[in-house]
């Protein structure tokens, strides 16, 4: 959606700072991961600054490294839905965004959950569909530990159909119907008990980055989270997802793109540039040094020293030493090039981490980042962001009292909510209904 | 066993039938409305029946939409178990907890019919025993999710690196006859330690379940003899499972339509002083035939006249739900007292 101004304009989201090395509760000014207090502020402050939605991620067993929990980052978390019925009474524009999991849940149940969400939050609800699918997991959960990888789209695709079946199962005007449907997946019937919620079909997003994940994306979600931050790979990533919508008859705009991003702010960018390497050092702690190396080697390491060189061996390509989270793709090929950059730079085991890991995706004054999302989105990179901050829960303070002004400055962000829906905040066309016929 | 000078407990049900009450736009607002007057007049807790076989909002959702609106009121959701996740069920009643800031609990129920299983097409309805016996195991589990986490489990401790102590966080390993869970839950323990487990053991098939599970065991009976047998049943059925009875509350459902009340608030507020002061019940729980209409006039008619006698309390003495039904705050049953550290 553009504006007069003819500028492509930014849609923007938060995330709570999640379960990994990204958020850093080793900071004295890290609050309470799972105080309601925490989540109020980062909403409220999202809120403020007029973004289109409150994202909160799911993990339905705490990970795993070699056979112990993993003790180094954040661990726990509230459920995402409950926490953001409880954020509908606090907040009154703010889109919340749930993800929840397709393997462990049943289409009847979710729909329900979610369109009381709608409901309680007058059109605000969004779930975004994610599908880890692990035996790993599966040991919480009465259906178990298994669904094949090949399966799991096949599944969610399924799943996400017949949730949007019941959600159409009342008419525009308010009268229910019956709904019955079968499928390879579910054989259901009866009668949706919710009536259809302000929303009509709530926002549904959509993280996976497979071929099949693309492609059910394309297929039926309204947003893509996705990992592509930088902006060669954005664009190839957008070029591909946007190319694949009018096989579905779908439009570009139809599908937002958004990807998950850190940022640093500071004074002057060499301000910034000095407290992102510093943040980095934080992240990136000796204990999680040597984690990150195991998660690579997937390999006991913990006799190295994170100040000493890298290890000789190679990768155990069989390994199962990480549960819980998804695996290094080509780890013979990590380990080759950690190795190289060790060697070449002089670098300990702590220091290759650093150098190797994902830097924060934007670093700068505020005009600096500002005019960096701008650019991003008009090179079609992406539709707008999820930003990622770092601290709980005042990590997006700054970004709101000083990116934000000068994005409405630049004329590519709202200055106010034009609407009262998280549709409507995302310039989402109205959900046809394809009910009536059972 | 007359013990007059017992607390009284009292309690609503918010949306009497299940989701009689129009399940729209206006839920969030007039649940709002209804938990205040619930709270002005300083009631222990608010039930809000579900059932998938609707119609209705999900309970627990509408309560956690009340949470940040409500100080000190308990909220009390139905919760299914039959064709639902111990996992998530758990772990969404932790969540209520939190929001609320220990003010949770849940009402455990279970789907009976054939037209709710189609509705989640996992599985045909177990007969009425069997159900109670999963929903005893889904508590069983919930408590032992709940206390996978010690208190003391997040150290934040920056010389090692570490945020949490992982001898603090238990796998539970629990396996039931229709389902198992490993566990630890994702979520840290909540404020309450276990929130409040309430049962309606109105149905025969429902009273050991709640004999052995529940803090609050809801009742119907028609006679102060009746209800006073009742409660010594369950109290009886707690000790059989090894409970100390003095942790289970027996609250009476009593079902009013306080138009046609004869007498009106006066009239319910002596049958409860009555009742309570034999030792029959250690509380009740109004079901209104109009929740507006009838819990004004509860609050209005009935709670000043119980505190006049000195029965009821003027005003909230704590902040969490177990605090107001004088019901301890459990430790962690993996907790190893004085080890570790
Ligand atoms: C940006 C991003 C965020 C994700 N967040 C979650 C999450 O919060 N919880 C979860 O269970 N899976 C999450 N996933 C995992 C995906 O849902 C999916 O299961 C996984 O990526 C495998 O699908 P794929 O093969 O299509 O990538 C995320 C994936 C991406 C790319």
């Amino acid at each position: 959606m553009s504006t007069a101004t003819g500028r492509k304009q930014i849609h923007l989201a938060a995330h709570f700072p999640g379960v990994n090395s990204t958020t850093v509760w080793a900071d004295p000014r890290s609050g309470s991961q799972i105080d309601f207090s925490s989540f109020e502020h980062l909403a409220r402050t999202a809120e403020r600054g007029l973004f289109d939605f409150f994202f909160l991620a799911e993990g339905l067993r705490l990970r795993e490294h070699a056979g112990r929990i993993h003790d180094l980052d954040v661990v726990g978390r509230p459920e995402s839905i409950t926490v953001l019925n409880a954020l509908a009474a606090v907040t009154d524009r703010l889109g919340l965004a749930a993800t929840v999991n397709a393997t462990f849940n049943e289409p009847y149940e979710l729909a329900r959950r979610l369109s009381s969400l709608d409901h309680l939050s007058a059109g605000r609800a969004a779930w975004n569909v994610v599908t880890s699918s692990d035996a790993f997991t599966g040991e919480n959960f009465r259906r178990g530990g298994y669904l094949d990888r090949a399966d799991r789209y096949t599944r969610a695709a399924e799943f996400l159909g017949t949730v949007r079946e019941l959600w159409d199962s009342w008419t525009p005007d308010g009268e229910p119907g019956p709904f019955a449907h079968s499928g390879p997946q579910f054989r259901i019937e009866g009668e949706f008990p919710v009536p259809r919620s302000p929303q009509g079909q709530p926002v549904v997003i959509q993280a996976g980055d497979s071929a099949e994940g693309r492609e059910f994306a394309a297929s039926a979600a309204d947003v893509i989270f996705t990992r592509h931050s930088t902006l060669e790979a954005g664009r190839e990533f957008y070029a591909d997802v946007k190319g694949r919508l009018a096989r579905y008859g779908r439009a570009p705009g139809d599908l937002k793109i958004m990807p998950g991003v850190t940022y640093v702010l500071g004074d002057t960018d060499a301000d910034a540039q000095e407290r992102a390497a510093e943040i980095r050092r934080q992240q990136v702690s000796p204990q999680n040094a040597i984690l990150a190396l195991e998660q690579v080697w997937g390999r006991d390491l913990s006799g190295y020293d994170p100040d000493g060189p890298l290890p000789d061996v190679d990768p155990d390509p069989d390994s199962t030493l990480v549960q819980g989270r998804v695996r290094v793709a080509d780890p013979v090929a990590v380990a080759r090039r950690w190795r190289a950059l060790s060697e070449e730079k002089g670098l300990s085991i702590r220091q290759t981490v650093i150098e190797s890991g994902s830097r924060q995706s934007f670093v700068g004054s505020p005009a600096t980042v500002a005019a960096a999302l701008e650019e991003f989105v008009a090179a079609d990179a992406a539709d707008g962001f999820i930003l990622v901050p770092r601290l709980t829960p005042g990590g997006l303070d700054a970004f709101v009292d000083r990116v934000v002004p000068l994005l409405q400055e630049r004329g590519v962000f709202r200055t106010e909510y034009a609407g009262t829906t998280l549709r409507s905040h995302l310039g989402l066309p109205e959900p046809v209904w394809k009910g009536g016929t059972p | 066993m007359t013990t007059s000078t017992r607390p009284l407990h009292l309690a609503a049900e918010l949306a009497p039938g299940s989701g009689r009450a129009d399940p729209g736009p206006h839920t969030a607002a007039r649940t709002v409305a209804l938990a205040r007057l619930a709270e002005a007049a300083a009631l222990d807790f608010l039930t809000h029946d579900d059932s998938f076989a609707g119609p209705g909002l999900d309970a627990l959702a509408v309560l956690a939409r009340v949470a940040p609106e409500t100080r000190s009121v308990g909220l009390v959701p139905t919760v299914t178990t039959t064709h639902t996740e111990p996992f998530h069920v758990q772990a969404a009643v932790a969540t209520l907890d939190w929001v609320s800031r220990g003010r949770a609990g849940w009402r455990i129920a279970v789907s009976p019919t054939g037209a709710e299983a189609r509705l989640l097409g996992r599985r045909p309805a177990p007969p009425a025993a069997e159900l109670w016996q999963e929903a005893g195991e889904v508590a069983e589990v919930s408590r032992k999710l709940w206390d996978s986490w010690e208190d003391d489990a997040e150290i934040r401790d920056v010389a090692t690196g570490r945020f949490v102590d992982r001898r603090k966080l238990h796998h539970v390993d629990f396996q039931g006859a229709t389902f198992s869970v490993k566990g630890p839950s994702i979520v840290p323990r909540p404020p309450q330690g276990n929130p409040v487990t309430v049962v309606d053991a109105t149905r025969p098939a429902a009273r050991d379940t709640a004999a052995h599970h529940a803090d609050v065991a809801l009742i119907r009976a028609t006679s102060a003899e009746e209800a006073a047998a009742l409660r010594a049943e369950l109290r009886r059925g707690a000790r059989a499972h090894g409970r100390d009875p003095g942790q289970l509350r027996v609250l009476l459902s009593l079902t009013v339509d306080l138009d046609a009340y004869e007498g009106g608030p006066g009239a319910l507020a002596e049958l409860i002083a009555g009742w309570h002061g034999g030792g029959a019940v250690d509380g009740f729980h109004l079901v209104p035939a109009v929740p507006e209409r009838d819990l004004e006039r509860f609050a209005a008619g009935t709670v000043p006249r119980l505190r006049d006698r000195g029965l009821f309390r003027t005003a909230y003495e704590g902040t969490t739900l177990r605090d107001h039904l004088g019901l301890a705050r459990p430790l962690s049953q993996y907790a190893t007292t004085g080890a570790g550290a």
